[in-house]
């Protein structure tokens, strides 16, 4: 009993306090910033794995960019990636940042469905569904759980039965043998229900984009509230994100 | 000779691979392992070659540190006798040979379809119709689990049948997170992708599998990594495994239900994946490891940092380790549950901790060491002799220690950093090119193979959750259903590592 409470002591105060304005350790590559200056251009965006990097005036396409960090390394006078976590949106287009750009990536209030704010603004239970998704971003939300971020606190959380869930979160490419099991647990989610993309495998399919064995047909056919990128998505990105959905910050 | 021996990380070239004839190869193969423990598969698989298929089998020696690589060629749809049934061992290998090229085989005890690849040589062959083992009795029922499971994780289907509460059988049914690995290596050309490639074979396995990559690359271009390369690769395997095996612990006090060690646990793997993040810009360590070169040069401040981040861990890690290591309460739950004796995993063919619990010494970074490994670190694999969930704690435990130990060793003389530079890495022509790396859950092993032109032509990744799910099907045998879920934290195998 007191080895408990000793420990507990020992463990002082773990919590952040502020998650909307913590700040990240290191060199975090949170959202990039391009700047003006003239380079070789087409050496630029033959550098990009994913090709995340289109020319003219350059951008950086975040829903495809798997934050490998080699563009601002051969490029550091062009390409600059800040510790900026709040990356994002429920536009697609708007994780597509241009040169020259510095302005924050925003959720758009006008576009977020009404009944998700009335209805799941106090809490929001989620059902994970992890699509051949390489258990980074899958550990990255559960890290969001911890003492530390304890996302939790806001009514979020992570539920074990779609049943019990008002949307689910994707992670993964989406594989053709996880199309399927996709697609019927979410209709097992009660209506209305959101969807969120979490991890840039999950946007835009990342390094396995153009591979044969996955099945991405379940994205087109429903609406998505929200795109988180990341490889693996950090915990604050996850979590800002979400909150700006329900319009708690 | 039938085979030819190589070390780890070496490239030779294919036409050196001995050719025999199928039985011959069998024979030689099966030889080669019989009742030596100090022996195993670490990778057996084929190729299309003209309009047959060449096998490729690479048996490794830990006590002569070396790995016997030998071929044949086999006609397509041809029925054969298998390693099998000599030979578990050779059970998934077996049945991926089956599966992807459709070489039948005569005598293979558990001849089921593997992961469902999309090149999968039977495409009528469904994932949905996967023939699971039944019983037929009245007493006994079926619990099916998954593909998506109740927590965070990912999918995979577990099929049990269960006598009341007690498990009789489990048959772990995979490939839900197949992507194409293997042949998006061979698809894309460029190194980056390759090396991204290989950084999201096992998100949780970063380091282990990217060194994997860069070190078989290397090898196959003729380049040899200096000081600094080989010193952040082997900081990162360590930090890895500390990382994740401090995690591990967090779920195995999450599953008896020891709220304390599950946020202490989890809150002290924060500060390391946070000190990946402060070297290199990411807490998984996506991005750090590169051929040729590393775009986050370690530096004497980071080395200091290291040093207060682990003096800080350590006695937090302490204190609850004490506790939790004593407490009745966890204890009764994790000893004697979810025991799998030496026999099966002898026989199964385990890799990592899954065959350290039980008294079978497999430990890459002894047996064929590479980077730091036999020189700067000289690594004593920790060894426990129960096989229970207990063991396997242990093993987290007393490596978590180790590992510490072996990184304040290296950043006591952190070497010079080059600044990264582009160059042209170029394959040898028509090579063979094998890695081994110990990751945090056991044997990662890379295999390459490079036509005429020095294109790569074939890329084969085993991770050692390939043979380590059986053994987790062998736990929970007699165990009540109640307690999967301990066994199967304890074990924390690789869905995605395991269906590419
Ligand atoms: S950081 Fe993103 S945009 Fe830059 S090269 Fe890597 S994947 Fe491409």
């Amino acid at each position: 009993m007191f080895d408990n409470l000793k420990i507990m002591w020992h463990q002082g105060k773990q919590f952040i306090p502020d998650v909307t304005t913590a700040k990240v350790p290191g060199i975090f590559r949170g959202r990039p910033v391009i700047s003006n200056k003239n380079v070789d251009e087409t050496a630029l965006e033959e550098i990009c794995p994913t090709h995340a990097i289109s020319k003219g005036p350059v951008r950086i396409d975040l829903g495809k960019c798997t934050f490998c960090g080699e563009c601002a390394i051969q490029f550091p006078n062009k390409i600059r990636f800040t510790s900026d976590y709040k990356i994002s949106s429920n536009e697609r287009e708007k994780l597509i940042i241009i040169e020259g750009d510095e302005n924050p990536i925003l959720v758009n209030p006008d576009l977020i469905r009404k009944e998700i704010h009335r209805l799941f603004g106090g809490s929001l239970k989620l059902r994970q569904v992890s699509a051949a998704g390489d258990n980074s971003c899958e550990w990255e939300l559960n890290a969001s759980n911890n003492v530390q971020f304890d996302v939790s606190r806001f009514g979020i959380d992570f539920v074990a039965s779609p049943r019990h869930a008002d949307g689910i979160v994707i992670t993964g490419p989406i594989s053709e043998n996880m199309a399927e099991p996709l697609e019927r647990c979410y209709h097992a989610v009660p209506d209305p229900k959101i969807i969120i993309l979490a991890g840039t495998d999950a946007i835009s399919g990342g390094i396995f984009a153009d591979s044969p064995a996955l099945d991405r047909s379940f994205l087109s056919k429903y609406h998505i509230d929200l795109y988180i990128p990341g490889n693996p998505v950090h915990p604050l990105t996850f979590i800002n994100g979400v909150l700006s959905l329900l319009r708690k910050i | 000779m039938n085979y030819i021996s190589i070390h780890n990380n070496q490239s030779i070239a294919l036409k050196d691979i001995p050719e025999h004839a199928y039985t011959m190869f069998m024979e030689t193969n099966i030889a080669l392992m019989k009742g030596n423990p100090a022996r195993h598969c670490v990778n057996y698989f084929g190729y299309s070659a003209a309009d047959k298929i060449k096998l490729i089998c690479c048996i490794a020696d830990d006590d002569l540190h070396e790995i016997f690589v030998s071929s044949t060629v086999v006609d397509k749809g041809y029925q054969l006798p298998s390693f099998t049934a000599k030979n578990h061992n050779f059970e998934k290998f077996e049945r991926e040979i089956h599966e992807n090229f459709g070489v039948k085989y005569s005598d293979h005890p558990w001849l089921k379809p593997m992961r469902y690849a999309h090149n999968r040589a039977d495409k009528n062959e469904k994932i949905e119709n996967y023939p699971f083992y039944q019983v037929e009795s009245e007493e006994l029922h079926e619990v099916g689990v998954g593909p998506i499971h109740a927590g965070v994780i990912e999918p995979g289907h577990f099929r049990f049948i269960c006598n009341g509460e007690q498990i009789m059988h489990l048959e772990i049914q995979l490939g839900y997170q197949h992507r194409g690995i293997e042949q998006l290596f061979i698809q894309k050309k460029k190194l980056l992708e390759r090396t991204t490639l290989a950084e999201n074979i096992a998100g949780d396995t970063t380091v282990g599998h990217t060194t994997a990559f860069v070190n078989l690359w290397e090898s196959l271009c003729g380049y040899t990594p200096d000081r600094s390369l080989q010193f952040s690769r082997t900081l990162a395997l360590e930090l890895e495994r500390m990382a994740i095996h401090t995690g591990d612990l967090a779920a195995i006090c999450a599953d008896i239900a020891y709220q304390l060690g599950n946020s202490v646990y989890g809150r002290l793997r924060t500060p390391i994946v946070n000190y990946f993040q402060e070297w290199g810009g990411n807490r998984l360590a996506k991005g750090l490891i590169r051929a040729g070169k590393i775009n986050y040069p370690f530096s004497e401040e980071l080395a200091t940092r290291l040093n207060t981040v682990l003096n800080t861990y350590e006695p937090d890690f302490e204190e609850i380790t004490k506790k939790f290591f004593k407490l009745p309460s966890a204890l009764s739950r994790m000893e004697k549950t979810g025991v799998v004796s030496y026999e099966q995993i002898y026989e199964i063919g385990t890799v990592g901790m899954a065959a350290r619990m039980n008294g079978l010494c497999r430990d890459i970074r002894f047996s064929h060491p590479h980077d730091m490994y036999g020189s700067s670190i000289v690594h004593t694999p920790i060894i426990k002799h129960h096989g229970d969930v207990y063991s396997r704690a242990q093993i987290r435990r007393e490596e978590i220690r180790q590992s510490m130990t072996y990184a304040r060793k290296l950043i006591t003389e952190v070497p010079e950093f080059k600044k990264p530079e582009n160059f042209t890495l170029n394959p040898g022509k028509g090579m063979f090119a094998i890695s081994l790396v110990e990751g945090w859950r056991g044997e990662i092993c890379h295999c390459a193979i490079t036509d005429q032109e020095g294109d790569l032509m074939v890329y084969k990744v085993k991770d050692p959750s390939h043979h380590n799910w059986m053994a987790l099907a062998q736990a929970v045998r007699s165990n009540e259903i109640s307690d999967f879920p301990i066994c199967n934290k304890s074990f924390n195998l690789s869905y995605c590592g395991h269906d590419l």
